[in-house]
């Protein structure tokens, strides 16, 4: 313990003495800051560059240092440590805040002095290691004065999963919510009220007459029916998968992939091709049954449409672990005790489901609310927040007080929905993945049961099937829709490469690599932070759990615009000054998919049995070790999950990454909507085929690499008799 | 030595700062990416040491960036998009003088730099229009429109579409337009009649334009060069220029207040408005009229002298105290049913 405090100390002292505090003008790895010459660490700016504000940080590394080696009552020593370390980083908080970098933001009277004038730049690579080694002395630290049960493994997690919550995601998002509070003199709290409590937002004039209802009503619809729609669908499919002898697996495998690597505004455009009022399949229904062409698509039920069509595989990538991890024993104790099969499906299988069926429902209800691509493609007349949100930010009406209103308006969907989750799961157990012997075989589905699964699964999959053939088919013609003569021209223009030269001519080179180096950064580190938080949230108890719960699915729930322009808000300026780099990106990607590693985690978590956790601590293991070697072997599914998810997540995003996106690194979505608001569907379509081939081939790998998990049980499904 | 250390450190700073940026423009574009990629090309060949760094935004995207970033903008200088953008950015002290010369420029462009003092320049100019899908009228049977007031006629009910002015820069250019060539009053009686025959205001001010090509609605309005373009990528649509005359939009080139590379983006609009780089725009589809009176106008360019041009007030019409008070009457007069 008092190692593992000193070696954070220690790092934090080297990096104070040698690295650059600031951020370089080239970045550290051109080292260009070790032979300008100039004062970099901050040790130096203090000593020679008259920073005098960086020495408290350094001083309490030093102190630190100092109580580890003179101070030998154990709780005491760690009291002392608990708050220097504190101290040194509530110091750094508002020296970091408080001078920018043109000089002091406040005070200005008292801080005066050349230097502090100059101001500083942003946090570089000597801050970020000196603030980790404060923070972990922190934790490890007040785990030995008895919190977290003296588990410093477990306090330092979620100190550090709190502060990067607290810093990327609390911090930026403030910057705009604060918005909603401005008037024209200063903010004012009483004329929030008749603002947000709107007709306009909460109307439900549509109830009683033609008039349209609230924006807000809108989304809350569409979310309700796509979020129980979705796991509906996602559970007919886990059930297909888990519980019968279907032949096409592998094909209803890869439909079910398919929608969540599909590019946005892609799923919209094939929709109006196959469903507009001059689609094929109207064209085709006209011919046939004389019925009239309409522009049904555009409006709701296009976008409920297209959202069950996108959003059905992350209830089914939520629901097949779990149904996979339903204990067979049970389904077998029913058995035995006379219940026919659709009794031991309705009382025993799918109450144990319960939690991966409401973090189905949750996911599919958030990703209604945020989504962007298909309410903008086919609402129509039909407005839903996160659109209205979108053109409050960036229309010809710039309105960042309404767009701040009507994000709390979708917060406060979200809360609602989270508690009322919370609620239908109550405190029961749903373990069924115990440490005992486990061999029994899984219950078919009863023939009623089975027929539901065909019936809803199967044309769902035939829809996908054709919607995709109608995607590859139009990257091959001219022009889709009117002149179907077969051309490359799409992929040579996007892809081309000269071969005589070698050099890459196609205009999508460099995005796609871009695209895909970020994204492959991107997502292992979601799934570290996400699984790490679902181990907390199931596993550990501390106080403000719910509000830790609640504060990791707060950037999953904001719309995507306004997290764009919030990270411009706060990471344009010092002390986090990222803007315009490729780290920003990485940063956005993480901690907006983050949840749904964390949902998929507490999900696959809540089905292990705490008496394998409580085995291993038993036989000596710490809580690290058994989380190598006991809780991840078993969480095979949702680490996949998890990693391909943020992996296309990242790639297929597009409202946060608009407003994030630099020359330098520009990213794949941002130039098919580029492509398509100039009306070239050919090259976006020929685009988005080339990322989801490239995201399939990921995705198999990543499969092959991370494996399914092996319980002991074989011959998962009984033969139906 | 504390004090030389500070100075000398400030000074190669700022030297460091100047020398890294110097042969790096930071340019956003909001025209089409094909043009943006020629200009790009364009400019780099002309100056090899220098390296620009493209990015495409939609204006509304460009301004809300610029907003966020003031103070500390990343971006040197914003090329293309409609002009009111770039005139609400010069009100707001967003861009700064650039101090080129205008003199080459048509009377259209020249305005633009004069309503702003000088913070932003025209580089082309678009005429609103109507469009229609020949195939789909010919089907029902509707003759197409020639004047804005055919649009009320009921055999376009559920025909037109239009993209909402509150989310909408194009939009709002047509509320304008009709304000000033029918009087405010007549100008939302007559916007009111068409609202009948509409089946959706969109979002986006291109979307119309789009679906008609496509079929999905019969008529629409947008700027005629985009029609040009749809029409030239073989969609079976016609552009019409109203017989009551028409209003435009300029697309403009600002440079950012605080940009890191000032002289970088003075060469950049420099080269902009120079009649050779501007006569390129056909190449890549991008029919606009160019605002250098030297440069070559394409074929399909819309011709804007056959075109009946209102003599559009951009000073009065792109101020926000007008734009708030016509938006706020287009909600009571006209309205968005879905709203």
């Amino acid at each position: 313990m008092k190692r593992t405090v000193l070696f954070w100390l220690v790092a934090g002292v080297i990096s104070f003495v040698l690295l650059p505090w600031h951020m370089t003008d080239k970045g550290i790895l051109s080292f260009e800051w070790v032979t300008d010459g100039l004062p970099s660490s901050g040790l130096w700016l203090v000593v020679s560059g008259g920073h005098w504000w960086l020495a408290p940080m350094g001083l309490a590394l030093i102190a630190g240092l100092g109580v580890q080696h003179f101070v030998h009552p154990p709780v005491q020593r760690a009291k002392v440590s608990l708050g220097i370390a504190g101290l040194g980083l509530v110091w750094a908080t508002i020296q970091g805040l408080v001078i920018v970098r043109a000089g002091p933001r406040i005070f200005e009277g008292v801080l005066t002095g050349e230097a502090i004038n100059a101001g500083q730049p942003g946090m570089g690579a000597g801050a970020a290691v000196c603030i980790a080694g404060l923070l972990f002395a922190l934790t490890v630290s007040m785990s030995q004065t008895g919190k977290g049960r003296g588990d410093a493994f477990v306090v330092s997690i979620i100190g550090l999963i709190i502060a990067l919550v607290g810093v990327f995601v609390f911090y930026p998002v403030m910057h705009i919510l604060v918005r909603a509070f401005e008037v024209q003199d200063g903010y004012s709290l009483t004329r929030f009220f008749p603002r947000f409590f709107n007709s306009d937002i909460w109307g439900v004039a549509c109830l009683t007459s033609d008039r349209s209802c609230g924006v807000a009503m809108n989304s809350l619809f569409l979310a309700v029916l796509t979020g129980l729609g979705t796991t509906l669908l996602g559970l007919s499919f886990a059930l297909i998968f888990t519980r019968t002898d279907f032949r096409a697996k592998k094909l209803l495998r890869v439909l079910t992939v398919i929608p969540i690597i599909t590019p946005p505004f892609v799923i919209g455009l094939a929709l109006i091709l196959l469903f507009g009022r001059n689609g094929s399949v109207t064209e085709l229904a006209a011919d046939l049954f004389g019925t009239e062409k309409t522009r049904w698509l555009y409006g709701f039920w296009g976008v409920y449409f297209a959202q069950l069509l996108s959003f059905t595989p992350i209830a089914f990538l939520v629901l097949i672990g779990v149904v996979q991890g339903v204990s067979p024993s049970m389904e077998e104790a029913s058995q035995t005790l006379d219940a026919d099969r659709w009794q031991t499906f309705r009382y025993v299988s799918l109450p144990l489901m319960r939690p991966g069926l409401a973090n189905a429902f949750l996911l599919g209800f958030i990703e209604s609310l945020a989504d962007f691509g298909n309410p903008l493609v086919l609402g129509g007349g039909y407005s839903v927040l996160s659109t209205d949100i979108y053109f409050a930010i960036v229309g010809a009406v710039a309105d960042p007080a309404k767009a701040a209103i009507l994000a709390i308006a979708l917060l406060t969907l979200t809360l609602s929905a989270f508690i009322l989750q919370r609620m239908w799961l109550g405190k029961k157990s749903y373990a069924t993945i115990t440490g005992k012997a486990d061999s029994g075989q899984n219950a078919a589905l009863s023939t009623l049961v089975k027929t539901l699964c065909y019936a809803t699964a199967l044309p769902w999959a035939a829809l996908t099937a054709l919607v995709y053939s109608m995607i590859v088919f139009g990257s091959f013609v001219k022009l889709w829709g009117y002149d179907h003569s077969f051309t490359l021209a799409h992929y040579i223009r996007a892809f081309g490469i000269d071969f005589s030269s070698g050099r890459l001519t196609g205009v999508a080179w460099d995005s796609y690599f871009t695209t895909l180096t970020i994204s492959s950064i991107a997502a292992p580190l979601t799934a570290i932070v996400g699984l790490s938080t679902a181990y907390l949230l199931v596993r550990q108890k501390f106080v403000g759990k719910e509000l830790f719960e609640f504060s990791t699915m707060l950037s999953f729930a904001i719309p995507g615009t306004v997290i764009g322009v919030s990270y411009i808000m706060a990471f344009n300026f010092p002390p986090i000054e990222l803007t315009g780099t490729s780290i920003i990106l990485i940063i956005v990607f993480v901690f907006r998919n983050m949840p749904v590693g964390v949902r998929g985690g507490i999900a696959a978590m809540s089905q292990l049995d705490k008496s394998l956790d409580e085995a291993s601590i038993t036989l000596g293991a710490n809580s690290f070790t058994t989380v190598r070697r006991v809780i991840l072997p078993l969480m095979g599914p949702a680490i996949l999950a998890a990693l391909t998810y943020s992996f296309v997540r990242a790639i297929t995003s597009v409202s946060a990454v608009i407003f994030l996106v630099s020359a330098k690194h520009n990213m794949a979505t941002s130039f098919i909507v580029g492509r398509v608001e100039n009306g070239e569907f050919g090259l976006a379509i020929a685009y988005s085929a080339v990322l989801i081939v490239t995201m399939l081939a990921v995705i198999l790998l990543l499969q092959l690499l991370v494996g399914s998990r092996r319980l002991r049980r074989t011959d998962r499904v009984q033969t139906a008799a | 030595m504390k004090k030389l250390g500070l100075v000398s450190w400030a000074v190669l700073g700022i030297a460091g700062a100047t020398a890294a940026s110097a042969d790096e423009i930071s340019v956003v574009c909001s025209a089409e990416q094909d043009w943006c990629d020629l200009m790009v090309a364009a400019f780099e060949a002309e100056n090899p040491d220098t390296d620009v760094l493209m990015v495409r935004k939609s204006t509304g995207e460009t301004l809300a960036q610029i907003r966020a970033e003031a103070g500390n903008p990343k971006i040197d200088v914003w090329w293309g998009g409609t002009g009111d953008p770039h005139l609400i950015a010069a009100e707001e002290g967003l861009t700064q003088a650039s101090g080129v010369d205008t003199s080459d420029l048509l009377g259209w462009a020249q305005n633009m730099s004069t309503i702003s003092g000088g913070k932003t320049v025209g580089i082309y100019a678009g005429a609103l229009a109507m469009a229609y899908n020949s195939e789909i009228l010919a089907e029902k049977g509707i003759a197409p429109p020639a004047c804005w007031s055919d649009l009320e006629d009921p055999r376009f009910v559920g025909e037109i579409q239009v993209a909402n002015p509150n989310s909408s820069g194009t939009a709002y250019t047509e509320l304008a337009t009709f304000v000033q060539l029918f009087g405010e009053d007549e100008a939302y009686v007559k916007l009111a009649a068409i609202g009948l025959n509409v089946n959706s205001y969109t979002k986006s001010g291109s979307a119309p334009s789009k679906a008609a090509a496509r079929g999905e609605t019969g008529v629409s309005i947008g700027f005629m060069h985009d029609m040009v373009n749809l029409a030239s990528q073989g969609f079976p649509l016609v552009a019409v220029a109203p017989c009551e005359g028409t209003g435009y939009e300029v697309g403009a080139v600002s440079i950012i207040e605080g940009a890191r590379n000032f002289e970088g983006a003075k060469a950049w609009v420099e080269f902009a408005l120079r009649a050779d780089i501007q006569s390129r725009a056909p190449e890549t589809g991008s029919f606009q009229v160019p605002s250098n009176s030297n440069a070559e106008v394409a074929p399909e360019s819309p011709d804007l002298a056959s075109i009946k041009l209102i003599d559009y007030d951009f000073a009065t019409y792109g101020s926000s105290e007008t734009r708030a008070r016509l938006l706020a009457r287009w909600d009571t007069d006209v309205s968005d049913p879905a709203q």
